[in-house]
């Protein structure tokens, strides 16, 4: 039987709250939203906090909201709330691609965006997908508001620009017109980590030219997007050619690791294969949107 | 830490350690042992219960998190004496051979159908698929919760009427 070690737990009221809470009871406090990483690790032991600061009542961070040009989405959405959010599918289908894949039905009941992300575990799908839409976070603790570009939230695996007596309150989306996304994993049964994922994210110009691209790799040792990739596409037409470029280049820039997940020349073969069919379906989507 | 929720429509209280587990609390606490406890690692799915209305697994929320909330167990499924058209699906279509997973797979049911009473295969299966069974192979279960989508109670209103309970038990048994 897995138990957790004894710990003490306090519920936070507000988001001032819990900032308070995690000052207080100081580095060996964590926050718990959904808990479904978190006490895992806690039953093995590979995490060990005295406190537990639980958000989940924190409801002022449970909100999917379009506004302006921009789609805030607040750190405690559960990804089920995701999935079925009708402007989420509308704006990103990257993000329902994604969340149709993580886990399942059941986990996603309770996991939250901010819990997945700040957790940053390198075989995990919705950070490849915020970097890709190149997203903003906004971070709160004791000196304020900050808002950190995805492109630097992750600061290694499990390692992120949350410091302990911050929490991340809400990650908001750039909406941009003529734009498509795709994500593909994948795994080796339903709900299991990724062997590789790709996501893909681009804008076209009036012309149909790719104005913006966004290439991001899941689980193959690559933080942030692949620029190199991205740049073979910026001002040319889409195409088929492209995609399969495209493709190369990010099976050379990754740097997978051989595990029981498979070896590295079959993750580079994935990272090939899946890197061109989610820029195939992502340049789909731009072409068959409006003005966003 | 004193803890009070609703356990099947009746308020429960108890002073626990904050590590414990939902499952462990539901099944050693309150000695409702119809609640499995599987894999513990969130993966099989048999220790499913309804928290809110939703499927969530036991092993993987404490039994603080649970405070103040609505939680429903298998022996919760069956009201006034009728069983839950899921349960009765469950047996008119042998959903189970060991029953180990049954618990879990009914609730997920149970749920879904309160969402989406007229799921297609795919729906089902998708919304079991965190759910390990290893006896059936899943297309007895598709097919028990099949039969309960087509043989709903009349209401939930009905349902916690007497006289309604009665010809809707006819109906189940029909």
């Amino acid at each position: 039987m897995q138990i957790p070690a004894a710990f003490d737990y306090e519920r936070a009221s507000d988001v001032a709250n819990a900032l308070a809470l995690l000052e207080r009871h100081g580095p060996e406090s964590r926050v718990i939203a959904g808990g479904h990483s978190l006490l895992p690790m806690m039953k093995l032991r590979l995490a060990r906090p005295d406190w537990l600061i639980d958000i989940n009542g924190l409801t002022e961070l449970d909100f999917i909201l379009r506004e302006g040009d921009q789609l805030r989405v607040g750190a405690l959405t559960r990804h089920t709330a995701l999935l079925e959010s009708a402007d989420v599918a509308g704006l990103f289908p990257i993000i329902r691609d994604a969340e149709r894949v993580i886990a399942d039905p059941v986990v996603r009941n309770r996991g939250t965006i901010g819990g997945s992300l700040c957790q940053a575990d390198p075989a995990e799908d919705l950070s490849t997908v915020c970097d890709v839409l190149r997203a903003l976070t906004v971070i709160r603790g004791p000196a304020g508001q900050r808002t950190v570009p995805m492109a630097d939230f992750h600061q290694g695996p499990y390692e992120t620009a949350v410091a302990q007596n911050e929490l991340l309150c809400e990650i908001r989306f750039p909406i941009r017109p003529r734009s498509g996304s795709a994500y593909e994993k994948v795994e080796r049964r339903v709900g299991d980590w990724a062997v590789v994922a790709a996501g893909a994210a681009v804008a076209l110009s009036a012309d149909g030219t790719v104005d913006d691209a966004a290439i991001g790799l899941t689980a193959v040792g690559l933080d942030g997007t692949v620029p190199e990739a991205e740049a073979v596409l910026q001002g040319r037409q889409p195409h088929e050619d492209l995609f399969a470029e495209a493709g190369r280049i990010a099976a050379a820039a990754c740097d997978p690791v051989a595990d029981r997940r498979g070896p590295v020349d079959y993750k580079r073969h994935l990272v090939e294969e899946l890197t061109r069919r989610v820029l195939r379906r992502a340049c789909a989507r731009a072409a068959g949107a409006g003005q966003g | 830490m004193q803890i009070s929720m609703k356990v099947n429509g009746d308020d429960v209280s108890r002073d626990i350690e904050p590590r414990v587990l939902l499952v462990h609390f539901i099944r050693e606490v309150l000695g409702l042992t119809g609640t499995h406890w599987g894999c513990d690692t969130t993966n099989c799915g048999t220790c499913v219960v309804l928290m809110d209305g939703q499927p969530v697994k036991s092993c993987t929320v404490l039994a603080v998190m649970a405070d103040g909330h609505d939680i429903r167990t298998v022996e919760g499924l069956a009201v006034g004496g009728t069983l839950d058209p899921v349960q009765q699906g469950f047996m008119e279509e042998h959903g189970l051979q060991c029953g180990f997973c049954t618990p879990g797979m009914m609730l997920t049911a149970r749920a879904l159908l309160d969402r989406n009473p007229h799921p297609d295969d795919a729906e089902i299966r998708e919304a079991i698929s965190g759910q390990i069974c290893r006896c059936t192979g899943y297309a007895t279960i598709v097919r028990s919760v099949q039969w309960a989508a087509a043989h709903p109670l009349a209401t939930d209103a009905a349902a916690d009427d007497g006289a309604a309970a009665e010809s809707t038990a006819e109906e189940v048994t029909a």
